[in-house]
């Protein structure tokens, strides 16, 4: 044993989600479902836009999840995806004028290709490295995107105004309920797609890579065309979002997209739970709701309330939602019992 | 002769799984005592719980005390000396920094210097090697410098698991010699977890016999030794 | 040739604030190997406390230690209220709440004290250093204190009972455990240790960067990265560390074109990203071996 080596059997970093409980059961997503689609109907557009944007953060939380949760690599750089998706729908839409709906697949192929090269270099960092890796990357982003010989495409620093679409077909409906039930569809299928993955033997492959790295590699695992195929997954979804957002904000800037995002987005999927696909809607609502209730609370201290409330989130539940669905599972399991 | 350790219906958890079912033996003062098994018996979950470095209900004592509720360090500090498997040795340091921290909780300067040549006069490997870094040295040296730095402590209780472990056998009879030494001379108690059971029972003057975490066999360390058949149901040889 | 001589004394005269931070954020890591991100906020929170004793009257110095034994206790107590109860939960968990922690700091002292910028005095002047047109004497102090900051916690971990116990406690807990150790407070000490040295680097960067609550925020980063670069092991590491990221930092801002003073920061990350995937235990760390 060499002088200058430590020897360490570490437990893996980020804890696994038992199997079983990776998603809700089918009753409670149906009745989610159904009460996502049906609540449009009875709130007012400011609010279905709120919702809109609810859907959109989550399905970034989501991303997030697949690669922490999942795969086990930290990134605190989600925000540079977002904005590379999300520019790519704005320049698409501008200054080609390519339909909406068709900007969402390319933004999300550019994406995977730039998570999945991305992903090499990161193949050898673990841990707080590869955190520092990804935060370089998402406190870049900004300043790339003022960049002066880009400005042709990317507007600098003012960025691009983005067309809200209308229904289709001359649906009776407004842009902003429109554009819910859009993305209502992009985010089920990519969840459902999601759910399937995890489930599938790729998802295995992450997991594996999870817990255990070196054993995954001893069982023939390809620890390194997995790892950065996450990358490249989780990349292709946060630009999907991105898209999203550029579309439901209806313009895109650099200071839209700074390392804050990135941590507001770590934020969702710990207080959601991570590795527990559903709770990502529900660390989008903390992040999304949450700041809002501090400044109304104090503005002046709205940080420091908005802290105190995260504190009091972590400490009740320190696995974040999936904590409360399993104890809402047990209470469920004994009222049936009784 | 009194009664040093006392352990009482011990159970002991690992998660959900029960390693212990109801574990109950006693320890007198200056004896050395074994506790055998086959693997995965419960042998080094018992001295665990002991010590408190895992889930476990049931009533352990110490000197009449109550080990309980206690953290790891406080039941150290009582005078029990725990070398565990493996050793545990703090690799990055130098063996005289080890042989340091097994006196850390101690106040008498004097007193640990002293003790750290004794030491040395115990095992003059470490006293060659005494600022080489502890993870530089062979198995069967990081093994003596455990137990050297259990002995820092001038405890009352040493427990041991598996020493005998990885170590070609000259070097556990002479490990065992001076087990046997210290127990005698410097009248420390000890509690010996081996799976060498031929080696260990030759060693103590008691012995206990563990399967899936129940006291199956208790007695006499020679009479254990002589009675060839719980020697082969149990003890394998 | 000269403007390169003259941008690497630059880049070490501000990497000294960087070895600074660097020293403190490696002092918490041995303690709970996590990374702390509100370290930088509680050095500024505790250079604040410094500035408002000197408003109240208080001379410098005596500023400056009550300052220092302040935060040393508010570094246990923090630890001891706010993350002792989260040893149990799951590392990221711990991460959000070191953002709780930034959140909570950075909001109070932008209250008590507002955003606009102070002067924030130094006790070693800021004439030119010997002469020179490059070092301060202020920067040359800086230089001092962190290197005098080095040889203290070297002999404080080598030469003392107290500084074994916490080597013995970060290197293997059990073992330490095992001979009396009460590795709990152990980590409450390092978390006091580490505010400590927080609040030294604060106090020296103030003068430069001017007081105001989000003066830590790219400090605390680059003395991340120098930390790491470093190898978070070794607080040699870590002052070295500092000491080239200074030098990174100018070299880039100088010879790299197009890079003003927004790029700076991310091109100094790569690089240091690129010297870990060469050397991924840093400069000076220990390789770990990770065993299945």
């Amino acid at each position: 044993m060499s002088a200058a080596e430590d020897v360490v059997t570490e437990a893996p970093a980020v804890e696994a989600v038992p199997k079983r409980a990776m998603t809700l059961g089918t009753g409670t997503s149906l009745v989610v479902l159904a009460a996502l689609i049906i609540m449009p109907v009875f709130v007012k557009n400011f609010i279905i836009f709120q919702m809109t944007m609810l859907l959109i953060y989550g399905l970034a939380v989501l991303a997030l999840n697949i690669l922490t949760g999942g795969s086990g690599q930290f990134s605190l750089g989600q925000s540079a995806f977002y904005a590379v998706g999300a520019y790519t729908t704005a320049v698409l839409m501008e200054h080609f004028n390519v339909n909406y709906a068709l900007t969402l697949p390319i933004a999300g192929v550019v994406c995977f290709g730039f998570g999945f090269l991305f992903g090499q270099p990161a193949l050898r960092l673990s841990g707080v490295y590869l955190a520092l890796a990804t935060f370089a990357l998402a406190t870049a982003m900004p300043q790339l995107l003022k960049l002066n010989f880009l400005e042709h495409w990317t507007g600098g620093v003012q960025g691009l105004v983005v067309t809200k679409p209308d229904a289709p077909f001359g649906l009776p409906m407004s842009q902003d309920m429109w554009l819910y039930y859009f993305s209502l569809a992009v985010v089920l299928a990519i969840y459902i797609f999601s759910v399937n993955l995890l489930r599938s033997r790729s998802g295995r492959a992450f997991m594996a890579i999870r817990d255990n790295e070196i054993a995954a590699s001893a069982m023939g695992v390809d620890v390194a065309l997995y790892k950065t195929l996450a990358f490249g997954v989780s990349a292709a979804i946060t630009g999907i979002a991105g898209s999203l957002g550029a579309i439901a904000v209806q313009f895109v800037a650099p200071d839209s997209y700074t390392i804050t995002l990135a941590i507001s987005l770590f934020l969702g999927m710990v207080v959601g739970g991570v590795g527990w696909l559903p709770g990502s809607i529900v660390g989008a609502a903390f992040i999304i709701f949450v700041p809002n209730i501090a400044e109304s609370i104090s503005k002046g201290l709205s940080g420091a309330v908005f802290g105190v409330l995260l504190f009091l989130v972590i400490y009740l539940v320190p696995h974040g939602a999936r904590q409360v669905a399993i104890l809402g599972q047990q209470l469920a399991g004994k009222l049936r019992k009784n | 002769m009194t009664t040093l350790l006392n352990v009482k219906d011990l159970r002991a958890y690992y998660g959900q799984v029960q390693a212990l079912h109801g574990l109950s033996f006693s320890l007198n003062e200056g004896s050395l005592t074994t506790l055998l098994g086959a693997n995965g018996a419960g042998k080094t979950t018992t001295l665990r719980a002991i010590c408190n470095m895992v889930r476990s209900s049931g009533a352990v004592e110490f000197d009449g005390k109550p080990l309980n509720n206690r953290s790891t360090e406080s039941i150290v500090r009582f005078g029990i000396a725990h070398v565990p498997q493996g050793r545990g040795t703090f690799t990055t340091m130098t063996v005289e920094e080890n042989l340091q921290l097994g006196a850390i909780t101690r106040k008498d300067s004097a007193g640990i210097v002293a003790d750290i040549e004794r030491m040395y006069a115990h095992f003059p490997v470490l006293k060659q090697r005494h600022t080489q870094q502890a993870g530089t040295l062979s198995g069967g040296e990081q093994q003596m410098l455990a137990v050297a730095r259990a002995l820092m402590l001038r405890p009352r209780l040493m427990l041991l698991d598996e020493p005998s472990f990885g170590l070609a056998p000259l070097v556990v009879r002479d490990l065992f010699g001076i087990l046997g030494k210290i127990n005698r001379e410097d009248k420390v108690s000890i509690l010996v977890v081996e799976q060498n059971a031929q080696l260990a029972l030759e060693l103590a003057d008691q012995a206990y016999v563990i399967e899936t975490g129940r006291i199956v066999m208790s007695g006499n360390a020679k009479d254990i030794a002589n009675n060839e058949e719980i020697r082969k149901s149990y003890l394998g040889y | 040739m000269e403007l390169f001589t003259n941008q690497v004394l630059a880049g070490i005269a501000t990497g000294a604030i960087y070895a600074c931070m660097a020293l403190a954020v490696v002092m918490i890591y041995q303690a709970i190997d996590h990374l702390n991100f509100a370290q930088g906020e509680m050095a500024m929170f505790s250079t604040f406390i410094s500035w408002q004793l000197m408003q109240w009257g208080v001379p410098y110095w005596a500023a400056f230690v009550i300052t220092l034994a302040f935060s040393f206790v508010a570094g246990i107590a923090i630890e001891r209220i706010l993350f002792k109860p989260l040893v149990k939960a799951p590392v990221l968990t711990n991460v959000a709440g070191f953002i709780a922690l930034y959140a909570i700091i950075n909001s109070s002292a932008g209250l008590i004290w507002d955003f606009t910028i102070k002067q924030y005095p130094t006790p070693f002047g800021s004439s030119p250093f010997l002469g020179s047109q490059l070092i301060s004497t202020h920067q040359a102090g800086m230089i001092g204190v962190t290197v005098l900051l080095l040889l203290g916690l070297y002999f404080f971990f080598q030469y003392t009972r107290i500084g074994l116990a916490m080597r013995a406690a970060a290197s293997v807990p059990e073992s330490a455990r095992l001979v009396g150790i009460n590795t709990s407070w152990m980590i409450a000490l390092g978390w006091g240790m580490a505010t400590a040295i927080g609040a030294i680097a604060g106090m020296l960067i103030a003068p430069v960067v001017f007081l105001e609550p989000n003066m830590m925020g790219g400090v605390l980063i680059y003395g991340f990265a120098a930390a790491v670069l470093g190898g978070l092991t070794s607080p040699f590491g870590a002052v070295v560390g500092g000491f080239l990221v200074g030098v990174f930092e100018n070299l880039a801002g100088t010879y790299i074109p197009g890079v003003g003073n927004e790029l700076k920061l991310p091109i100094a990350l790569a690089l240091i990203i690129s010297v870990l995937v060469v050397k991924p235990a840093g400069l000076f760390g220990r390789q770990i071996v990770k065993r299945v």
